[in-house]
């Protein structure tokens, strides 16, 4: 997937892989990052 | 000065359940999504367990030791769908139906915010009367009741929460303390009297069971997710103090730890501390329940057409003491932590609070004989879209042990299924992350099953909006070989 130039949004879980490591792949791939965020779905 | 450092052990360990399908409608998911549609209601009550049915429920038989929670492993899913044998007592605790449940908010209510209605007072007095840890005194706190007409009115007003069982029959009514203060609504005050609640009846347990002096206890720390506090100091107040008055522990103090689901395991490691500095002789840790987290997950049952499964309220509480040569050790040379400098990552998160430790010590992967993560029941969780949450944490742990070479990749799943186990806790928060596997634990390192047991839990410090961060703390506890063990200053 291309995702230079791309506004991203980063839905992490607590228990997955969290919001902060989704935003820093998308960004290093040149991705926009607009928010990022963790939950916890227990 | 030289003083020596006592060894911490864990006493024991209680549990209590009390199946309150009436309040499911009360947790925070379903009162949000009621007040938008009124017939989410009417879905729900038609998915509510019989008592019998939540007593039988494989899961939470494991959970107040009927069984080991691997004997779930070998069970076909739904397990709600096995007819189990019934039985209220488990070595671990007990389950208690909903209609005591709200006589106990009754007894531990000081500022007559709970009403029932007449009627009712009398047919719970005369089940009351028959619980070996209930007194005189206790049933003497029930009160006359009021008359029904009464209760109705009182509902009317916005203010005030209809209190009633599974099959819809009003029984009572939970009032605010202050009409302008949203920290003591109704709403929130009957969570925080359900946590109370809660948690005296697991401190009593294990107090009468374990044939302890509640005036020998000195201290307690409550654990729980509960915020006690008016509008001045929003959840800075202290829930263990009063769970010390309800459990006749009159010579204690205590204080609240508050860490999130971490939060028992903070606990447990102050506890440690406090009794090896000989600050205090015993600690209780206690943690009562979380009534928000009922029917959290309702759609996804609802969906699948299956039991609402959260129907449950859940306690703990443990004893923290010097060495007797007999309880399980603490070791406090070896807490995990996950550092603020750590990262987020689960990698970052599981080196600091499962390699780091063993590293210290010496030991392997392989020589924790069973890690105690997050428990939530896979049935509550995966029907939702929200996954097999102690899987995905085992698959972790023992990743990091491929990565360690220690084992091999293939042999993830074997290592896993032997040091991992189901999911078989209640979806209650703090109580669901590695603490129900405590009283197992405690059984197994007394009689030789197990040599070691790590505890590890997370919190989830985000939900609070303070920080993007997460916590993560864990424990180790090892069979103690008889004699004491001393360490000097």
């Amino acid at each position: 997937m291309q995702l230079q130039g791309k506004k991203i949004i980063a839905l992490g879980e607590r228990d997955g892989v969290q919001g902060s490591a989704l935003a820093a792949c998308a960004r290093s791939a040149g991705a926009d990052v607009v928010l990022e965020t963790t939950y916890c779905f227990v | 000065m030289t003083q020596t450092l006592e060894q911490p052990v864990i006493r024991g360990v209680r549990f209590f359940l009390a199946h309150t399908p009436g309040l499911v409608r009360y947790g925070s998911k379903p009162s949000r999504d009621i007040a938008r549609d009124a017939t989410i209601a009417t879905a729900i009550s038609t998915h509510l367990r019989s008592y019998e049915a939540a007593m039988a429920y494989p899961p939470n038989r494991a959970f107040l030791g009927h069984c080991a929670p691997d004997t779930l492993t070998a069970m076909a899913q739904p397990w709600f769908a096995h007819a189990a044998p019934a039985s209220r007592w488990g070595a671990h605790g007990e389950i208690m139906p909903e209609e005591e449940f709200y006589g106990l908010l009754k007894i531990c209510d000081a500022f007559e915010l709970v009403r029932l209605e007449a009627g009712f007072v009398e047919e719970v007095r005369a089940a009351l009367a028959l619980h070996p840890l209930l007194t005189t005194a206790d049933l003497a706190r029930l009160g006359p009741g009021m008359p029904e007409a009464d209760i109705v009115a009182q509902c009317r007003k916005g203010d005030t929460l209809p209190l009633a069982l599974r099959d819809g029959r009003l029984i009572g009514s939970m009032q605010s303390a202050h009409e302008e203060d949203a920290s003591l609504g109704a709403d929130v005050l009957l969570e925080n009297l359900a946590c109370k609640a809660s948690a005296v009846m697991a401190l009593r347990t294990l107090l009468a069971q374990e044939q302890l002096d509640p005036l020998a206890i000195p201290y307690v720390l409550n654990s729980g997710e509960e915020a006690v506090g008016d509008r001045y100091q929003r959840g800075g107040g202290n829930l263990a103090k009063a769970i010390a008055e309800m459990t006749g522990c009159a010579a204690a103090t205590g204080v609240d730890i508050k860490g999130f689901c971490c939060g028992p395991v903070h606990a447990l490691a102050l506890a440690g501390g406090l009794v090896s500095a000989r600050v205090f002789s015993q600690v209780a840790v206690v943690g009562g329940c979380a009534l928000s987290k009922l029917g959290m997950k309702y759609r996804g049952h609802l969906q699948h057409d299956q039991p609402v499964l959260e129907d449950v309220l859940a306690a703990v509480a443990i004893l923290v003491g010097a060495d007797d040569g007999v309880s399980p050790r603490l070791r406090l040379d070896a807490l995990g932590r996950h550092t603020v400098a750590a990262g987020s990552s689960q990698k970052a998160i599981f080196e600091q609070i499962v390699s780091q430790p063993l590293t210290q010590l010496g030991l392997r992967f392989g020589d924790v004989d069973k890690y105690a993560t997050e428990l939530h029941n896979p049935e509550v969780t995966e029907p939702a879209g929200s996954g097999n949450v102690p899987q995905l944490n085992y698959r972790v742990i023992a990743g990091l042990a491929a990565l360690h070479k220690e084992i091999t990749p293939a042999q993830v799943p074997a290592f896993v299924a032997t040091h991992g186990m189901p999911g078989f806790s209640p979806t209650q928060g703090h109580i669901a992350s590695a603490i129900p596997f405590l009283g197992h634990a405690v059984d197994g390192l007394r009689n030789g099953t197990f040599q070691r047991v790590m505890f590890l839990a997370k919190g989830s410090l985000f939900l609070g909006r303070m920080t993007q961060m997460a916590d993560g703390m864990s424990l180790l506890l090892e069979r103690n070989a008889a004699g004491t063990h001393e360490e000097t200053l």
